[in-house]
């Protein structure tokens, strides 16, 4: 028993340690034909009767798996050398640290044709934004229509904010984490959604709700927005897993979309239309 | 003379169609500059590749071209497919070489040029991808290491390099719509074999 014990974890080391060494192939981008693929595919086969629990069995799937993703990376190797492109790397290390500085610009701009495009405003943008600032009613008459009643100003606690039904009883991560499964079945035919269908309820409050959580979902990368300016339209899609952004990718804008009562009512009566 | 205003009618319809593409490819509407061909055949119909042709020889004359980046395929098809144009992403670019003296008129310096060559002709030799580190560790052999990273970060920001989770670096958009890489790759072993003879 004591015997058949060692053995058991000795072979869930192995199978770790075949995983490490995909992971560390695949990571570092090491040539995948250094890893014998048959010799760990018999390693598996040899362990595979030992395993009765569902966690080794899972084990054995992930060890599978990561050895398939090596067999894929040795495909991707062939194709990469069967194509035009491929030269010798390390005669193009050698080249590129041999060359001096102004040879390798000069090559370079005999390769480069940079990307027109402009940034500034056109007369159509200049008429779009004069038609929504003449149609945008006074704050105080936007606000009438909304009919609020003044208050004293008083901290709220949490619980009564559940109570009155802003927040629900769960964390807010759990919100978050339904309004992007939400997002995912919403989206699962077209990859996206229009931003107004997913975001909007039957009521204003609950709308405005989903909007704040959207930005969230959008902040923490859990989702992407597409806008299409000349449609003047926006869409958003799902990512797979969370992909945070920062300031360094240049993808980071803020983008402000008005959630107002006014826009609320046009997309309830075109929905109802 | 009834074909003769046929022919009018024609030319007036293409050229209304140019204008539009014109418009949506110069001017940057998504974080991304261009338009996907699906976004063409929305705004001027499904005969938008031979509009395309026609802008780009309208644009050929001041030295600009349609540069069309199949994303999906390992290398341009030949006879592309409706389907694939669709899914192509459509920029408009110099047709010709800059100078470097142009380079350094649009915010170039010349030791940044030639760490972007160093970095991009790297990464192709490496099958599409290397790691930050190695890629670093190059760059230092010529330029000073404060530089290195501010460099690299800014080839990132810009498009031409996408780095993941893992710091791998990847070749970005900006790259497959910019760089001629086959070429950049060739001239790199001539300058080469040009230094040992």
């Amino acid at each position: 028993m004591g015997e058949r014990q060692k053995t058991t974890r000795e072979a869930r080391e192995e199978l770790r340690r075949i995983i490490e060494l995909c992971r560390s192939v695949e990571i570092k981008g090491l040539d995948p034909y250094l890893v014998d693929v048959e010799d760990l595919i018999k390693v598996v086969k040899e362990y595979f009767p030992m395993w009765k629990d569902t966690e080794d069995l899972c084990l054995d799937a992930e060890t599978l798996n990561s050895i398939a993703s090596i067999v894929k990376m040795q495909g991707e190797w062939v194709k990469q050398r069967a194509t035009a492109l491929y030269r010798d790397p390390f005669l193009i290390e050698e080249k590129i640290r041999s060359l001096p500085i102004d040879s390798m610009a000069k090559i370079f701009l005999e390769t480069w044709h940079p990307v027109v495009e402009f940034e500034q405003l056109t007369i159509k943008g200049f008429r779009e934004a004069l038609k929504y600032w003449s149609d945008l009613l006074p704050l105080d008459e936007r606000w009438k229509r909304i009919g609020y009643m003044k208050t004293e100003t008083e901290k709220a606690t949490r619980e009564e904010m559940i109570k009155e039904g802003l927040l629900l009883g769960e964390s807010f991560s759990a919100e978050l984490e339904e309004m992007w499964i939400d997002l995912k079945e919403k989206a699962s035919r077209e990859g996206r959604v229009k931003y107004w269908d997913f975001i909007g309820s039957d009521s204003y409050e609950e709308t405005v709700r989903r909007a704040y959580l959207t930005s969230f979902l959008i902040t923490y990368g859990y989702a992407k927005l597409e806008i299409h300016y000349l449609e003047d339209e926006i869409f958003i899609s799902p990512n797979e897993k969370p992909a945070p952004m920062n300031e360094e990718s240049g993808e980071l804008i803020s983008f402000p979309i008005p959630i107002s009562f006014e826009e609320w009512r046009k997309w309830k009566e075109g929905r109802g239309a | 003379m009834e074909g003769r205003k046929r022919g009018v009618d024609r030319k007036a319809y293409y050229a209304a169609k140019i204008r539009k593409v014109a418009h949506l490819l110069f001017y940057k509407r998504h974080s991304l500059p261009g338009a996907r061909g699906w976004e063409l055949r929305k705004r001027v119909g499904s005969d938008y590749p031979k509009v395309i042709n026609l802008l780009d020889e309208y644009l050929e004359k001041i030295g600009l071209t349609v540069k069309i980046v199949f994303e999906e395929e390992a290398s341009p098809p030949e006879n592309p497919t409706l389907e694939q144009y669709d899914r192509a992403r459509f920029y408009i670019t110099l047709k010709d070489n800059l100078g470097v003296e142009e380079a350094k008129m649009i915010g170039w310096r010349i030791d940044d040029i030639a760490a972007l060559c160093a970095s991009i002709a790297y990464i192709i030799s490496k099958g599409g991808k290397a790691q930050r580190k190695e890629l670093e560790d190059l760059l230092k052999n010529k330029i000073p290491n404060w530089r290195v990273d501010i460099d690299l970060n800014k080839f990132i920001r810009l498009g031409y390099l996408i780095e993941d989770e893992n710091e791998q670096i990847y070749l970005g958009w900006r790259t497959r719509a910019e760089v001629d890489q086959r070429k950049l790759i060739d001239l790199l072993l001539e300058a080469e074999s040009e230094k040992k003879t």
